[in-house]
């Protein structure tokens, strides 16, 4: 037989002390779930009673002719087809704009290449507050500013998505091995061309991946932009659902997931080949 | 040429040398110790890569200046440092990661942008011939082998066209053919350039074999400045408290109570 010796099978205090740690935090998030069913008007019988009103919006009401989503009504396809490259436009440029913007900003944001702590914390603050500010409110704001059509759309995407990226970017300039920095600058180099040539080679594939994941994104929100006035196509399903042209919807809403299929899948593509 | 005046740097808040003064002139130096002794930190500091808590480095008479300073850029210039993991930009070519190297020469925006001048290139291309890696220019860095990267850190230390080479222990990450290759390259360097070589090295049979003057660190203290023909059993005994790694791969074993105690 083995000898036995008696051991003590305790958690020592910092685990039990972890342990009741993470109990209370699960109690908390439990808390707050339970909370949030207050004042929601949650309810699945609601839900379950809906149901039918949903099946025949879609689907069609057998008392009302020309009622329901199908089939789709192509008769405007061409400048359904015209929006929806506008609206790509619109993603193409805000996502550019964007970039531009980030970038520096990304720069001033990473605790490793920020000139300074204040600095690093005023731009990290001015990125929360562009993220913070949805694209519909920002486009909001850019319509009573620059009037109504797609420029204030791009304007909304390019602040978004910059407040996005910047912050993207600067973590991922947080990430690289400094050694390879630390040997540019061993050669004697000058700021810029330690950043040119030490940082933003290690960065380049986390920025175009990033760059076009948002972009994905910016599709999608630009079809939406057109509901307050952006531009776009947005702006062609408010106005078949207000008018009760569901067939019109619906074949803008089949373009619309079309594209958003194909961009998503060649973007993929592109980021698979990037990292 | 580097003068160390009584040089004193605090790492976190601890002493990582204190007080070394020693004149490296021309030749081939190795700096031996035991690990943390600050033979890593002095090759650093005298790069400018960490500060200087007190005392002085001059490289030919000038004090290599404050971290960031334009003063310490113009010193670096004269100094190619061959780092221990290499420190290649791994998504570079050789060729772009040699002509890091001709950086300090060129104006900021243009090698910002990496649009060297025909010359440096041309000079970058030679380099890498002369560590025999021409036909691997166009490779990215981390296509190659480790042995091939520090190789071209060498040449990338070369491209500064510096007065010294400053090498941060550099076969500890190679395998032994690789390293007396770079060693062969490090003692080229010295004999037919005359070029000063400053290195770090772990292994005292390439000490004899390579350097022409031994500098001893412990607890980041000068303790021994000598020929490695003075090198005596006694001597590095005394310096490593236990024999000495002589040759790559014969490190002594780590005991339990060494473990325990790490």
């Amino acid at each position: 037989m083995l000898p036995t010796r008696t051991v003590n099978v305790q958690p020592p205090p910092e685990v039990r002390r972890r342990t009741t740690l993470q109990m209370i935090s699960w109690a908390l998030i439990l808390l707050v779930i339970g909370l949030s069913f207050q004042g929601t008007e949650v309810n699945l019988k609601t839900l379950y009673d809906g149901l039918g009103n949903s099946w025949r919006y879609i689907f069609g009401d057998p008392t009302r002719p020309q009622s329901g989503f199908f089939p789709p009504d192509f008769g405007k396809g061409g400048v359904y087809l015209e929006q929806m490259l506008l609206t790509v436009k619109m993603a193409v440029l805000g996502t550019v704009g964007a970039i531009i913007l980030a970038l520096p900003l990304g720069f001033l944001a990473a605790r490793n290449t920020a000139p300074n702590a204040f600095v690093y914390q005023i731009t990290r603050r001015l990125l929360d507050v562009l993220r913070g500010l949805n694209e519909f409110v920002l486009a909001l704001i850019f319509v009573a500013a620059v009037g109504l059509g797609p420029f204030p759309g791009i304007l909304a995407l390019v602040f978004h998505t910059a407040g996005i990226l910047g912050k993207l970017f600067a973590e991922g300039i947080e990430d690289i091995d400094e050694g390879q920095v630390e040997a540019v600058k061993a050669t004697g180099a000058r700021p810029l061309q330690v950043l040119g040539r030490g940082v933003w080679p290690q960065i380049t594939a986390h920025v175009l991946s990033m760059s076009m994941y948002r972009f994905e994104s910016n599709v999608r929100a630009a079809t939406v932009l057109g509901l307050v006035g952006a531009g776009g196509i947005g702006f062609y399903i408010t106005e078949a659902i207000r008018g009760f042209d569901t067939r019109a919807a619906c074949a803008i809403l089949i373009i619309i997931l079309a594209t958003v299929f194909l961009l998503d899948f060649l973007s993929a593509k592109l980021r698979e080949r990037l990292t | 040429m580097i003068d160390i005046k009584h040089l004193h740097v605090n790492y976190r808040g601890k002493p990582a040398l204190q007080d070394v003064t020693v004149h490296l002139g021309s030749g081939f130096t190795a700096i031996i110790g035991p690990s943390g002794a600050g033979k890593s930190t002095l090759m650093r500091s005298i790069n400018g890569l960490v500060p200087i808590t007190d005392g002085d480095v001059l490289l030919e008479g000038h004090s290599i200046g404050k971290p960031g300073s334009a003063a310490l850029r113009a010193q670096q210039r004269h100094m190619g440092m061959v780092f221990q993991q290499f420190n290649l930009v791994r998504r570079l070519s050789a060729l772009d990661n040699v002509l890091l190297g001709c950086l300090g020469r060129q104006p900021q925006l243009l090698g910002a942008l990496g649009l060297a001048p025909k010359a440096d290139r041309a000079f970058a291309m030679h380099l890498l011939d002369r560590v025999g890696l021409a036909e691997h220019a166009w490779k990215r860095a981390d296509q190659l082998s480790g042995g091939q990267q520090q190789r071209v850190g060498i040449a990338r230390a070369l491209a500064q066209q510096p007065r010294v080479i400053l090498a941060d222990e550099p076969i500890s990450a190679l395998d032994p053919k690789s390293s007396e290759q770079v060693m062969h390259i490090l003692r080229s360097i010295h004999e037919d350039d005359g070029l000063t070589v400053i290195a770090n090295l772990h292994f005292l049979d390439t000490v004899r074999q390579y350097a022409t003057r031994v500098v001893a660190l412990k607890a980041g203290q000068l303790v021994f400045d000598t020929t490695p023909d003075a090198l005596t059993r006694e001597l590095t005994r005394e310096l490593y408290d236990h024999d000495p790694p002589a040759v790559q791969g014969a490190e002594p074993p780590v005991s339990v109570n060494q473990l325990a105690s790490a």
